[in-house]
């Protein structure tokens, strides 16, 4: 029997128990993850799950079962089981629920991996990590840590149209952390935390030796660095905290099921109405948001969603108007749309939803030796340390984990403790300068959805500056 | 014995067959079968469950040590994950760290079974989404109700071995009205003591009870956290202050035998004494049993697993987590201990309980929050957290609620709130909102806190 065989199974079964659509994600995974600190390796784990999780749509009712178990007896039980509980879900209806059309399709697709990260022997990428952590000790740091992951993950899916898909998926990324500890404080630098649907090249190519000394001494040098003024100032952003910026205050913004109120009780709505879609001003005009899953080797990229839409490019944002949303086909049917290619699952024991694939910056007009020459009086900030935003994705505060001072177009001393507050469409309208400095950065640890899920996603992103920010945020 | 049990003892079986007896081996197995109805827009939009088996393994050899897990638990692949588990430790570094296996030792309960709660069907779960949502009398409606049974068992080769069972159920739902959120929240061992209309009647009154709010300057107010709130407190506490690794790394606040709190908290670790999943030992197999992290007001002590444990020159508290030695142990069972003897007062509007209501009724002029959002850490050393104010805020003069209030985003350290003459007020009510990862079951009172730390308004 093989995995499609089983996911058909699920499917028929579902059907036979009075759904009138159903589909199946058979999965397998195997991930790896080491971490090392202060010279040794503090946890190696080789884990595995496999599975059928099967959805059934029954009148306007969803249900979803799933089992870790592929067999025949099992696959055609977990279809009848998903079909019961949306049955259940028929006692509370909500509006009527539909799908949009999704031709049939049969594909296969592969990430793109030039060296298999589970291929690489464990004593070589030990000896990595170890090493990195050596580097930062010598350099200062009180805590060194390194750490890598590796995901490799097969998916067979069905529907009851007729779908038939086989992906595979090859993630992996590390990075490098040092902290050192102050009297009052700590102060951490990192590097690296940089993620794709890529082989263990994802990881050489981030040449985290190079950057192990400099981290350790940047942490160092914080603890007696100058604090964040507070005031209201010209900002500019790396290129890994607009990444951070991306996915909080666009990224989830633009989720559909946010927009309709699915996720109200949780992760919350947004502040973007249906009725504007088309027409809003977002951001300046140097804004262009796109989301692609096509983008080779980004962490969000697939060839099908989790429903078997094929992956496709569309803006989100162009030239800082709001032009498109992040959807599934039941979301879409629901607001009218006629596009989706946005529905993800973190495992077969999860129900596929809406989530972020690679939503990013389109590259801007200038670079950040521009910007920084350009800017008279501001600060500059870069990588992530904190992040908060409300349930409407409007009101952050994002604190990074280092600034420096920009006087008279130059680079001047360092800061710490930098944080910076605003709301979104203004804070977003507000940006004067882009780079076209690109970088697809992944954020592994995307959080949604109840029972949580853990997301993989993609942010093309470019260094920017934004006028008249709140920076210098403290308790 | 358990199946649980029973798989644990095979895969120690297997692990000396193949490594030979110098061979140390742990094995956690853990049964779940979760049930979740999710709904929004007043209707049931989704609606899962799965039950899973998963088998996590850690074996030490000549040294070196490596950790793996499996959901695919026939012949075949419990033995591919001895095999290469196995195979790893060959190719690692040294573990000069290694704390060795936890003894023999009998637990302290054996978990917090239920069996309504484990056979709850998804229809007796809608019944208490359609009682939320009747009760809120045509607002519109979101949340869940979630059923969870986990029996599981662990045994290493030193001649450990437990097995346990624990069932959990949860209601968290709001009631919307325009610019105003209500939210009701409890957890439970018992899917019985989930009243669907009990909570859904409560967060609509909360709703209605928001509409209009008027925004006010940032800066400190007086505050009054109902439990919903507080819980978010525990959850830091529990995350990085009494985080026993973080403590040896000096990246906690927690300074053993010093008068960091008011007098008025008692903070203690006992999954015998709150909701949330009641797993009677941790990851390692050490039994859990009750720990006092603050006695009225002088923290004294911190969680530890077995390597934080022999890092720091002392032995487990029973807080390790599978896989977690990276992040350190966290207790998952915090309760801050209402004050028994605390008067309570009649609840009009929109305060929480009788209890609430009573820390209100003294107030001169601060705040009543009902919840917290997105509560990020800006350092782990002073805890100093920022966040938003969500699901309802209200202006309190004279101890009586006045207005609603936009929402706030704040920066305040966590300990400092508590600290030393912070603590105005504790109240007898102790309750555990339910967790949405279904992790943990953290429980307190509402409280009364001096100041609170508002740096800006939800506008801005």
């Amino acid at each position: 029997m093989t995995h499609f065989d089983a996911a058909a199974a699920a499917v028929q079964a579902a059907l036979d128990a009075g759904a009138r659509y159903a589909d199946a994600r058979v999965m397998h995974r195997r991930t790896e993850s080491m971490s090392a600190r202060n010279g040794e390796i503090e946890d190696l784990s080789q884990d595995e799950d496999a599975g059928v999780g099967v959805r059934a749509l029954v009148g306007s009712g969803w249900g979803f079962y799933a089992v870790p178990d592929m067999s025949d007896p099992a696959a055609r039980a977990a279809g009848t089981r998903a079909a019961k509980i949306a049955a259940a879900s028929a006692s509370v209806p909500g509006p009527a629920t539909g799908l949009i059309p999704l031709p049939a399709a049969t594909g296969s697709w592969s990430s793109p991996c030039e060296i298999d990260p589970l291929s690489v022997p464990l004593s070589d990428k030990a000896e990595l990590m170890v090493g990195l952590t050596t580097t930062m000790r010598e350099h200062g740091a009180d805590l060194a840590e390194s750490h890598y992951r590796i995901w490799d993950t097969a998916k067979w899916f069905v529907s009851s149209e007729g779908h038939r898909i086989d992906q595979r998926f090859r993630e992996c990324g590390g990075g490098i952390t040092a902290t050192s500890i102050g009297d009052g404080e700590s102060q951490r630098r990192s590097y690296g935390n940089q993620y794709g649907t890529r082989g263990w090249e994802m990881v050489t190519g981030l040449d985290l030796p190079g950057n192990a000394a400099r981290v350790a001494i940047e942490s160092r040098e914080l603890l007696t660095a100058a604090p964040c003024p507070a005031g209201q100032t010209s900002l500019i952003l790396g290129s890994e905290q607009m990444a951070l910026q991306i996915h909080e205050s666009v990224g989830h913004a633009i989720e559909l099921d946010r927009i309709l109120g699915w996720e109200a009780a949780y992760a919350g709505t947004s502040w973007l109405d249906l009725s504007q879609l088309g027409s809003m001003r977002y951001g300046s005009a140097l804004m262009n948001i796109a989301i692609d899953p096509t983008i080779p080797g980004a962490l969000g990229s697939f060839g099908f969603d989790d429903e078997g839409t094929p992956a496709a490019a569309r803006y989100a944002v162009h030239e800082g108007r709001w032009v498109g949303v992040l959807a599934g086909r039941d979301s879409a049917s629901v607001a009218g749309l006629d596009y989706a290619g946005s529905v993800r699952s973190d495992g077969w024991a999860r129900l596929p939803m809406v989530r972020m694939t690679n939503v990013g910056l389109e590259p801007g007009p200038h670079t950040l030796e521009e910007i920084i020459a350009s800017t008279d009086d501001g600060i500059f900030m870069d990588t992530n340390r904190s992040w908060s935003i409300d349930d409407r994705r409007l009101n952050f505060q994002f604190g990074c984990e280092i600034g420096w001072e920009i006087k008279n177009g130059k680079i001047g001393r360092m800061l710490r403790n930098p944080t910076y507050t605003g709301i979104g469409p203004t804070f977003w309208q507000s940006m004067d300068m882009l780079s076209s400095e690109v970088t697809a950065w992944g954020i592994p640890n995307c959080g949604k959805g109840q029972p949580g899920q853990t997301g993989h996603t993609g942010h093309p992103a470019a260094p920017a500056r934004f006028t008249d920010v709140r920076v210098g945020v403290t308790g | 014995m358990s199946a649980e049990l029973d798989l644990a003892g095979r895969v120690v079986d297997l692990v000396r067959r193949l490594a030979g007896s110098g061979a140390q081996a742990e094995v956690l197995v853990d049964h779940t079968a979760l049930a979740l109805t999710r709904f929004a827009n007043s209707g049931i939009h989704q609606n899962v469950a799965d039950a899973t088996t998963a088998v996590r393994l850690r074996v030490h050899l000549d040294g070196r040590t490596v950790g793996g897990s499996t959901t695919v638990v026939d012949e075949a692949g419990l033995t591919a994950l001895v095999e290469r588990t196995i195979a790893a430790v060959s190719l690692t570094p040294a573990d000069p760290g290694w704390p060795g296996l936890a003894p023999p030792a009998a637990l302290v309960t054996d978990g917090a079974w239920d069996e309504s709660t484990a056979q709850a069907t998804p229809d007796e779960r809608a019944a208490r989404v359609r009682a939320f949502v009747d009760a809120a009398e045509g607002l519109e409606t979101a949340g869940y109700c979630r059923t969870v049974h986990w029996s599981g068992a662990f045994a290493n080769s030193a001649g450990q071995s437990v097995a346990g069972r624990a069932a959990e159920a949860a209601m968290d739902g709001i009631a919307r009205v325009p610019g105003s959120d209500g939210v009701a929240r409890l957890g439970s061992r018992r899917l019985a003591d989930l009243d669907g209309a009990v909570l859904g009647g409560r967060a609509a009154l909360k709703a209605r009870a928001g509409t209009d709010p008027v925004e006010l300057p940032p800066g400190r107010y007086e505050v009054v956290l109902e439990p919903t709130a507080v819980a978010d407190l525990l959850t830091n506490f529990a995350l990085y202050g009494f985080n026993g690794k973080l403590h040896t790394e000096r990246q906690s606040f927690a300074e053993i035998g010093a008068a960091q709190f008011d007098p008025a908290v008692t903070i203690v670790d006992d999954v015998t004494a709150t909701a949330g999943v009641g797993i009677p030992f941790d990851g390692e197999g050490t039994p859990k049993r009750p720990v006092t992290f603050v006695d009225a007001g002088i923290t004294t002590g911190v969680a530890y697993d077995r390597r934080s444990a022999a890092e720091a020159g002392t032995v487990s508290t029973g807080h390790g987590w599978p896989g977690g030695s990276a992040f350190g142990p966290v207790p998952a069972n915090l309760r801050l201990l209402p004050d028994e003897g605390a008067p309570t007062a009649a609840v009009a509007g929109p305060a929480a309980d009788g209890h609430t209501a009573a820390l209100l009724s003294t107030m001169e002029r601060g705040l009543l929050v009902s919840d917290f959002w997105y509560t990020r850490v800006l350092d782990p050393k002073t805890l100093v957290v920022t966040g938003l104010t969500r699901n309802g805020v209200w202006l309190v003069e004279d101890g009586e609620i006045t207005r609603p209030v936009r929402n706030f985003r704040f920066t305040q350290s966590y300990p400092l709130a508590l600290g030393p003459g912070a603590v105005l007020g504790v109240g007898g009510n102790a309750i555990t909102p339910a967790d949405s990862w279904d992790m943990f079951g953290f429980t307190g009172p509402s409280l009364r806190l001096a100041s609170w730390n508002f740096t800006g308004g939800a506008s801005g």
